[in-house]
């Protein structure tokens, strides 16, 4: 095949890289600068090479943060994928029950993420709180201000309410997907519940859920607004996250150096695992059509 | 395989029928002998898929009972009927492979892995399947998933029925040859009760021995594809069937002949016998086959019509003429050593094939 070239096709891509290196390269420059860069003031800089990215990589208290994050991350993923198929299946196919439903699913997601922390602080707390008042009358020993394994199972409980809706929505778009055609032939070449399941929703569910699996992964690890109202990090440092840490980091004690080296190791992971993620379910994909 | 009866069989989509017009399924009684090959045929939405789905057991109907060889099926589920269904657009399981799709409704039913094998290797063998049988279905283009869903409906050798419903609707026209003469030879090796559903004549015609014609949610006529196109039985069998259609013509019966705008067309005795005062709005039919164009110089006589030739279309194996009496427009098939000249001619209508239907039904 003959290539035509033609230089000016270049000029085609110049506004999206435009608009490209105003919304996110040149932002992501000046963090790579201040993360090479120790800077007193305006005139008094000193360039310091990857001292701050060892210093970061060596914090120990970063280390908990990252395990902490994974183990949320996984929980978050664990809960609100399963839950949220189970939730989708058992959804009605029509009927006015299916906008009644669609309306009350929603309702967690149009709720600002600030707004969320506070229901929350406010439904947990054992003194006035419904949530936490009810615990404690029942006998169990609650409170999330104290017990770090309480804020922590707060936290997560806020996120699976908060989120498992969007993986709701999702499955059940791609539920909705499949034609009917599909049940009649299951039914009569006798397929179990499981077997539909199995065979059939869960494969025509595929692309969803790649789409859900990522944006939950994503959120989750750079959650910091609903454990920074609902706990501020504590008990301790018991649901600090690695987003609340690295605030503390640029913004409570002002190590702009440290916390740059850090923010591009954050986004690195995070682009990391999602491409892996994502190529791999794509690949595997692929190679069943070959 | 089985006989299956439908009894007093009707079937309405809302909860509260009230006329004729909210039953999808008007009542019927009918039989599907065992081991018959039968076409349901019928235009769009005249009830053939709701019939057919509740043979299957997808759809139970709001009255009557549904037997499969005496015994009564109706409120039984679709995999305790042991029947195989095969659908308009393919159903593949995308991440099994060939053979685990053709395998699958067997493996549902516990049936032992040998032979599993054996009976999938057969059917693949039938189908041409054998060289893909370890590849995944989602990669295989239209027809070929097509071909697996038949598959998957042949596998299992001791249903009561196969039922297609318009499954060759996806298929490029020439396979669609090629798969219904595999269909046919299927059939005839293993003998199931076969019924399939298509609005195509030609695919009706070639596919079964008995053509079930459905209209406006009736059975009109079941017959032999020559009884249907010698003998009609309702003015829509006539229409539908055959290319073109028959020609149907209102006509009123009066001294012994009936008159289609005051031309006169003789009748035999016996079918004015059968007409006796026979009510409501009669029709005159013939096929474009059985009628006989003659010169415009032949002699009118006693059986004659004078007609104006309006236009002739030459289908190469054979012409159409269009001829016109009256307000009468009639079809006629001309063989292609017949030569059609001038813009008139005579017309013979053989009594044997004039028909006489009454509210669309044949009296005569």
């Amino acid at each position: 095949m003959n290539k035509i070239t033609n230089n000016k096709a270049w000029f085609l891509v110049l506004p999206v890289f435009c608009i490209v290196a105003i919304s996110a390269i040149i932002p992501l420059m000046t963090v790579v600068n201040y993360s090479v860069q120790d800077i007193f003031g305006p005139d008094s800089r000193f360039f310091v090479g990857t001292e701050w990215f060892q210093q970061v990589l060596d914090d120990s208290r970063l280390h908990e943060a990252l395990l902490r994050q994974i183990g949320y991350t996984f929980s978050v993923l664990l809960i609100e994928i399963p839950l949220g198929i189970g939730v989708a299946l058992t959804l009605p196919r029509k009927g006015w029950g299916v906008s009644a439903c669609m309306v009350l699913l929603a309702l967690p997601l149009l709720i600002p993420w600030n707004v969320v922390g506070t229901i929350w602080q406010i439904f947990g707390r054992a003194d006035i709180g419904l949530g936490g008042y009810i615990l404690n009358m029942l006998g169990v020993s609650y409170n999330y201000t104290q017990s770090s394994v309480d804020a922590w199972l707060t936290v997560l409980v806020m996120d699976v309410w908060h989120w498992t809706s969007l993986v709701v929505l999702l499955c059940y778009a791609g539920l909705r997907s499949i034609p009917d055609a599909y049940y009649q032939a299951a039914k009569i070449d006798g397929a179990s519940r499981w077997a539909v399941f199995r065979f059939i929703q869960l494969p025509k569910m595929q692309s969803v859920l790649v789409i859900g699996v990522l944006l939950r992964f994503m959120d989750s690890f750079m959650i910091y607004t609903e454990p920074f109202v609902l706990t501020g990090g504590g008990p301790g440092n018991a649901t600090t996250f690695l987003s609340q840490y690295l605030t503390r980091m640029a913004v409570g004690q002002f190590d702009l150096g440290p916390a740059a080296a850090f923010s591009l190791i954050y986004f690195l992971i995070i682009l990391l695992v999602c491409w892996v993620f994502y190529t791999v379910v794509m690949n595997a994909g692929q190679r069943e059509e070959q | 395989m089985a006989r299956i009866d439908l009894n007093n069989l009707a079937h309405s989509y809302f909860p509260d029928p009230k006329g004729d017009e909210d039953y999808a399924l008007r009542r019927m009684e009918h039989v599907w002998e065992d081991g018959g090959a039968y076409a349901l045929l019928g235009p769009s939405g005249c009830g053939k898929t709701t019939l057919l789905n509740i043979i299957s057991g997808l759809l139970t109907p709001s009255h009557g009972k549904v037997l499969f060889d005496g015994k009564d099926v109706t409120n039984l589920a679709p995999e305790q009927r042991n029947i195989a269904q095969v659908f308009q657009f393919p159903v593949i399981y995308d991440t099994m492979t060939v053979f685990e799709n053709l395998a699958f409704p067997l493996r549902n039913r516990g049936i032992a892995e040998t032979q599993v094998k054996t009976r999938v290797h057969e059917i693949a063998d039938m189908l041409d399947l054998t060289g893909k049988l370890k590849q995944k279905a989602r990669g295989l283009g239209a027809d070929e998933k097509q071909t697996i869903s038949l598959g998957r409906g042949l596998v299992r050798d001791d249903v009561s029925a196969i039922l297609f419903d318009e499954p060759l609707t996806v298929i490029d026209p020439h396979l669609k040859w090629v798969l219904r003469r595999k269909l046919k030879e299927i059939h005839n090796k293993l003998r199931p009760t076969m019924v399939y559903v298509t609005h195509d004549q030609i695919e009706a015609l070639t596919f079964a021995d008995k053509v079930v014609v459905m209209y406006g949610g009736k059975v009109v006529q079941l017959g032999t594809p020559q009884e249907l196109f010698e003998n009609p039985a309702h003015t829509f069998v006539g229409y539908f069937i055959g290319s073109p259609g028959m020609n149907i013509m209102p006509c009123n019966i009066d001294a012994g002949a009936a008159w289609i705008d005051g031309q006169r067309i003789a009748l035999s005795d016996t079918q004015l016998a059968a007409l006796g005062n026979a009510s409501g709005k009669l029709e005159l039919g013939i096929r474009p086959e059985f009628v006989r164009l003659e010169s415009e110089n032949a002699t009118v006589g006693d059986d004659g019509i004078p007609v104006n030739i309006v236009k002739v279309e030459d289908l190469g194996q054979y012409k159409i003429a269009t001829t016109r009496f009256g307000n009468a427009e009639l079809k006629v098939k001309v063989g292609e050593d017949q030569q059609v000249v001038g813009q008139s001619g005579v017309l013979r209508l053989p009594q044997e094939w004039t028909k006489i239907y009454a509210d669309s039904q044949l009296v005569a």
